[in-house]
């Protein structure tokens, strides 16, 4: 189970700005929303990915689904790149790859029955198939997902929340994925459907074998379902390491910083607790800092760190970390 | 489902069996809801059935006169205000026309054709301008500016003179009509149509959709115009009065429908040229039909409006 599935390397996605008000002819600054991230996913695994709000989370993912366009580097899926392929030859992949939303009810479209929106991607992929295999499969994907079957005429709008997160994993499901890639799927929702919905995907992936990237930016959700763990910041990885690992001995200072930000739900520990608070906003992606992006917040920063970018580098235990000083 | 642990194995026979026991149930469509909520406005419920009889008025209302709407009444001509007044007593009810022909002959006539130009008008328009509008707005980037530059140059142009220019030169027609006004009239359509396809696009099912591997046209067919149908719907029923009112105006002045054929725009312009003469009624019936029914389509454009969005109110 230790195949290999994707590979993304050095991938950098950037995104043209233009200043408000700015002539049609002036050039566009780069936003570089993801620069120059690696990773590997094997079959069956879930990766976890967090970083504060405009780390380059969702774009990361969306460039992975080939959704964005990308700069430069390459995605490599079961062998094939898919960097630079036009929607006719992607769309072979789109089966095999399917994502999960973070807003469940905004992701399911309001005019159609949930069983024609799980339907989609079977039609799509398969257009052959009959209406009555289609049916059977609907439903019996509503069942694996904890929703009854016999719903499938209802429209989005009389689900709860939770419910149409999982009829967004039903739809995810139906084609047979090998990897779902999971947007922040359980920030929208209060903390006890969050917990049914990680457990369906954990569920999931143990009877099916699917691979998951998780997205989010709550660390002890991420810390519970995920194997390994990518801490992202300003579009650069600063730290991948196997889930226990990361959270018992943090190398980099901003995953340090991170996970001392979690509240513990102990009142007492939490009283005792140090947050090690960093100074600064998060700079802008228009204008990364020189050198080691974490530089300008960085509370072991030397001169030196401006001067190069640090790479990614093993500390051994499969600990990869971006720092000069670590 | 209170238990989260216990989500898909305990529990999953019994959901199965619980399924089988259950009908499927009937789910409540946003369209279902906005249909009741438009059932329970009075104004566009009464608008509704008023503008249903105008169209029985024009589908039916040969059949309650024995008159046509071409045969001279030679006895009549001349003397007009003192033996056309409207009568039951002779069939007459909404009396003569100037020339001494039948006026409720007349006005269904009238109706059937501005009805006609205000409805396929506003279906040319809403077809056309939907589709450009949707696709536009879609595909945005470069086609996008193109194309919607073209919509403001053609917009730029003042349309009533292209109208007249048109009339002009190619003979006054009911066909050339159509066309005047099926040039102009989707243009503020698809910019209407444009606007709401970038708010949809930026939506997660559409999205999800992408991620689909789902075709751009079928995106555009299956997930962005359905959600704006209730925008086009409210601004069709108010763009089927605005025809009315353009066809009229263009007939008014004597560019638009020619006799024998006529419009209400047309038979109000024959009103007011003998209102002199006091033969007021000749007037009366073809404005009352115009502006009961352009009011008609505004209560109902309303309600539609209130109905689809009621958040919008």
């Amino acid at each position: 189970m230790t195949e290999t599935i994707l590979k993304v390397d050095d991938l950098k996605v950037w995104f043209d700005v233009k200043k408000p008000g700015a002539m049609p002819w002036t050039r566009p600054r780069k936003l570089k929303a993801v620069d120059g991230v690696s990773f590997e996913l094997n079959a069956g695994e879930t990766l976890g990915i967090v970083g504060e709000s405009g780390c380059g989370k969702s774009t990361l993912a969306r460039a992975v689904m080939q959704m964005v366009p990308i700069e430069a580097g390459s995605v490599v899926w079961l062998g094939d790149d898919l960097t630079g392929l036009d929607t006719r030859r992607m769309r072979p992949h789109r089966k095999e790859m399917q994502m999960i939303f973070q807003d469940p009810l905004a992701s399911l479209n309001p005019r159609m029955t949930i069983g024609q929106i799980v339907a989609e991607p079977l039609k799509t992929h398969f257009p052959g198939l009959s209406a009555a295999k289609v049916k059977a499969r609907v439903q019996d994907v509503l069942d694996t997902v904890g929703i009854l079957p016999n719903l499938v005429n209802r429209y989005p709008h009389e689900f709860s929340g939770g419910q149409c997160q999982r009829i967004g994993i039903a739809r995810a499901l139906i084609v047979d994925p090998q990897l779902i890639i999971c947007d922040e799927p359980v920030s929208a929702l209060d903390v006890s459907i969050q917990a049914q919905v990680i457990n369906l995907l954990m569920d999931l992936q143990k009877e099916t074998g699917v691979a998951l990237i998780f997205i989010a930016h709550d660390l002890s959700v991420v810390k519970h379902i995920s194997d390994r763990v990518m801490v992202l910041y300003l579009g650069n990885v600063m730290e991948i390491a196997p889930a226990a690992e990361l959270y018992d001995r943090p190398l980099h200072p901003y995953t340090e910083a991170l996970i001392s930000a979690v509240p513990i739900p102990d009142p007492v520990l939490e009283r005792q607790k140090q947050v090690m608070l960093l100074d600064l906003d998060l700079p802008s992606p228009l204008d990364p800092p020189s050198g080691c992006v974490f530089r300008t917040r960085c509370p072991i920063a030397e001169p030196g760190c401006a001067q190069v970018k640090p790479v990614l580098a093993d500390k051994g235990r499969e600990h990869l970390v971006a720092c000069h000083l670590r | 489902m209170s238990n989260g642990m216990a989500i898909l194995n305990p529990q999953q026979p019994r959901t199965a069996a619980m399924a089988e026991r259950m009908a499927e149930v009937k789910g409540r469509s946003l369209w279902a809801d906005a249909r009741a909520r438009f059932l329970r406005n009075k104004a566009a419920m009464v608008s509704v059935g008023v503008l249903g009889a105008v169209f029985i008025f024009a589908f039916f209302g040969h059949l309650v006169t024995p008159y046509d709407n071409e045969t001279i009444d030679w006895n009549v001509l001349g003397k007009v205000k003192e033996l056309g007044k409207p009568s039951l007593a002779n069939g007459h009810y909404f009396g003569y026309d100037d020339s001494g022909r039948d006026l409720f002959a007349r006005v269904v006539q009238g109706t059937q054709v501005s009805l006609m130009v205000g409805v396929i008008g506003a279906a040319i328009a809403v077809i056309v301008g939907t589709i450009y509008g949707a696709v536009a707005g879609y595909i945005g980037g470069r086609v996008d500016s193109i194309m919607m530059r073209f919509v403001d140059i053609a917009m730029s142009v003042p349309y009533m003179f292209v109208l007249i220019l048109l009339l002009v030169v190619f003979g006054r027609s009911i066909e050339m009509i159509f066309v005047g006004i099926g040039l102009t009239a989707w243009l503020d359509m698809s910019r209407i149509v444009r606007g709401q396809t970038l708010s949809i696009k930026n939506k997660e099912f559409i999205e999800a959709a992408v991620a689909t591997g789902v075709p751009s046209f079928t995106i555009i067919r299956r997930h962005v115009v359905p959600n704006l149908l209730g925008v086009v719907v409210v601004y069709a029923t108010l763009l089927v009065p605005q025809m009315i009112l353009t066809e009229s105006f263009i007939s008014f002045l004597g560019l638009g429908v020619q006799e024998p054929l006529t419009s209400w725009g047309a038979l109000i312009s024959e009103g007011t040229s003998t209102m002199n003469y006091g033969t007021l009624w000749q007037l009366f019936f073809p404005l009352a039909f115009f502006v009961v029914t352009i009011f008609a389509f505004f209560f109902i454009g309303d309600g539609l409006r209130d109905a689809l969005d009621p958040k919008d109110r």
